[in-house]
């Protein structure tokens, strides 16, 4: 009698842990994953197509819903895209800017909160989801707050801002826990003291959580440039490399920080590291943001033609996102739409990376895998 | 008795106005009112513990996680039981924008689910297409797809009115609006 090999397995378009609608094929030797394939498309919705029907603030809205779970920093891609296609007609006064700057590193420790939470949820701890979305409602509150949104804002502007901050929302360097989700700087205050010591005691420093990825999927420092991996997953495997250090935009060049990488080889436990002391080095902005901003009022919004249309020409913006590089690649023609949007996503390469690193590990890792290089499905498909 | 009744009308019992007259309280009143009484026994217990599919497509999908949270708890209205097999949910909130290539699998998980089985459209995409309407690849509105019970509106909407939808379904239930079997 024949025996079959191998074992084709299908996870998802519903699975558990597919963080949305992706299409995992495996191919199973026993336990042993011996081929992997990811299938996209799920929830493609055309965003580059309909940008061309979009005037150019009308893009702003659907740039928030590529990467649902970091909308400032998709918005400041797109936003300062168009204004480096303006040139010098378009100047952001400076506290636009740092406003920008303080909600992208707010926005980066709400994302990678949630990045966090849901590997470990992956992996078989739920406690740390909830820890986590405790947490991220707070932000939410203050978010809302801010720009009138819990999750896709519309906030950023082509030449600022929409509104200014309100009235009290920054707080004071004293302000403590009870304080968290009212100032700006209650909550990164709670964060610092309370947040993430957390997060390093429950999960961080957990045998069974390190058991479960220390040296599972590992990805060489070769294969991560090779492969044109960006963000936590890059530096997860020891590049130092960092667009806010390397090429900065906005304003990053006036912030002191570090830029965190893995040590023990790119496995899922150095990109966990890497997005955990990120939150940290993003609440050191912030706090430099804060004290700023809490000094110097002013303008938030520049002057800008009431039809917007930039002149003839095109540009490519990449910024760091919180996923990774993101970038866009604007084509106009003198007109009040773009000719062409192209978006450049970094879920969208780090998923070509599952056949390279899932194959030889076990099925369980493969879940493991998909957590540590957290990948949104809305920004894969667009 | 129980013949006699229109099929609408049989919740009238739990109105305080309901008269019983002599010759029905002749007959033996319990027995006579047993479908009224099993319907409200069935749509209190299915009302409380609406198990949803854990099943989340776009952005809505992570305000669904936000009301499963702690802040918003969906527990308070006994659907925290995230079932992830189809065959074990009775409850399918299509959170986000579904195109072409995905409806074809919502159609194919309502299917697997066993009756009785509820949808929420939750958000503009799952309602009518939202911002994507006019686009060449989404499903404007997942009524297309499967039959859907409450629309909720919002682009997300906030948990509270997810929470409100869990509510309308369970008041469906418990006032027998909605039967325990889907048409359509
Ligand atoms: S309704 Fe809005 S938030 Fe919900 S899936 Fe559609 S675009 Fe996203």
């Amino acid at each position: 009698m024949e025996q079959a090999k191998e074992l084709l397995v299908n996870m998802g378009p519903q699975h558990p842990s597919t963080h949305g609608v992706l299409r995992l094929m495996v191919k199973l030797d026993g336990e042993t994953v011996t081929w992997c394939e990811p299938d996209i498309g799920y929830l493609h919705r055309c965003f580059e197509k309909l940008s061309e029907f979009k005037t150019y603030p009308q893009v702003i809205p659907f740039t928030d819903r590529t990467d649902y779970l970091a909308a400032i920093t998709n918005e400041l891609c797109f936003v300062e895209g168009t204004e480096k296609l303006f040139g010098d007609a378009i100047v952001v006064p400076e506290r636009a800017q740092y406003i920008r700057v303080l909600l992208a590193e707010f926005q980066r420790i709400c994302s990678h909160l949630l990045a966090l939470g849901a590997m470990a949820m992956d992996i078989g701890a739920i406690t740390p989801f909830l820890y986590a979305w405790r947490d991220r409602e707070k932000m939410y509150s203050l978010f809302e707050r801010i720009t009138g949104g819990r999750m896709l804002y519309n906030y950023l502007r082509i030449g600022g801002v929409r509104n200014d901050l309100p009235a009290g929302i920054l707080g004071t360097p004293t302000d403590g826990e009870d304080k968290a989700d009212q100032t700006i700087w209650g909550f990164i205050n709670y964060f610092d003291s309370y947040v993430w010591p957390q997060w390093e005691a429950l999960v961080t420093d957990n045998r069974i959580f390190q058991w479960r990825t220390q040296d599972v999927g590992k990805l060489s420092a070769a294969n991560a440039i090779a492969y044109g991996a960006s963000g936590a997953v890059l530096r997860g495997s020891g590049v130092k490399f960092d667009l806010r250090k390397n090429l900065p935009n906005a304003i990053y060049d006036r912030f002191e920080f570090d830029i965190p990488v893995g040590k023990a080889g790119g496995d899922c436990f150095d990109r966990w590291i890497v997005r955990a002391e990120e939150m940290r080095q993003s609440s050191r902005i912030v706090k430099q943001a804060l004290a700023w901003l809490a000094e110097n009022p002013g303008e938030t919004m520049g002057k800008v033609p009431r039809i917007l249309k930039p002149p003839k020409g095109e540009i490519y913006h990449r910024i760091e996102g919180a996923r990774g590089e993101v970038s866009c690649y604007i084509v106009s023609d003198g007109g009040t739409n773009p000719y062409k949007v192209k978006w450049r996503s970094p879920c969208f390469v780090h998923l070509q990376l599952m056949p390279l690193i899932c194959p030889g590990q076990k099925i369980a890792d493969v879940i493991a895998i998909l957590g540590s290089i957290d990948i949104v499905l809305g920004e894969v498909d667009r | 008795m129980a013949e006699n009744q229109v099929p609408g009308q049989e919740l009238d019992w739990l109105n305080d106005s309901v008269v019983v007259s002599d010759a029905e309280a002749n007959q033996n009143v319990i027995v006579g009112k047993l479908p009224a009484v099993v319907q409200k026994v069935l749509g209190w217990g299915y009302g409380n513990s609406t198990w949803p599919l854990g099943f989340g497509i776009a952005c809505c999908a992570i305000e669904m996680m936000a009301a499963s949270c702690s802040k918003y708890d969906i527990a308070r209205f006994g659907s925290e039981a995230v079932r992830m097999s189809p065959r074990q949910a009775d409850l399918m909130i299509v959170a986000g924008t579904v195109n072409e290539k995905m409806a074809v699998v919502v159609r194919r998980l309502y299917d697997q689910m066993a009756e009785p089985k509820f949808v929420i459209a939750m958000g503009a995409c799952a309602s009518n297409g939202g911002p994507y309407w006019d686009t060449y690849n989404v499903v404007d509105g997942v009524h297309k797809v499967v039959p859907v019970d409450v629309y909720v509106p919002g682009c997300p909407p906030r948990p509270e009115a997810l929470l409100q939808a869990l509510m309308e379904i369970q008041e469906m239930l418990k006032t027998g609006k909605r039967g325990l079997i889907t048409k359509g």
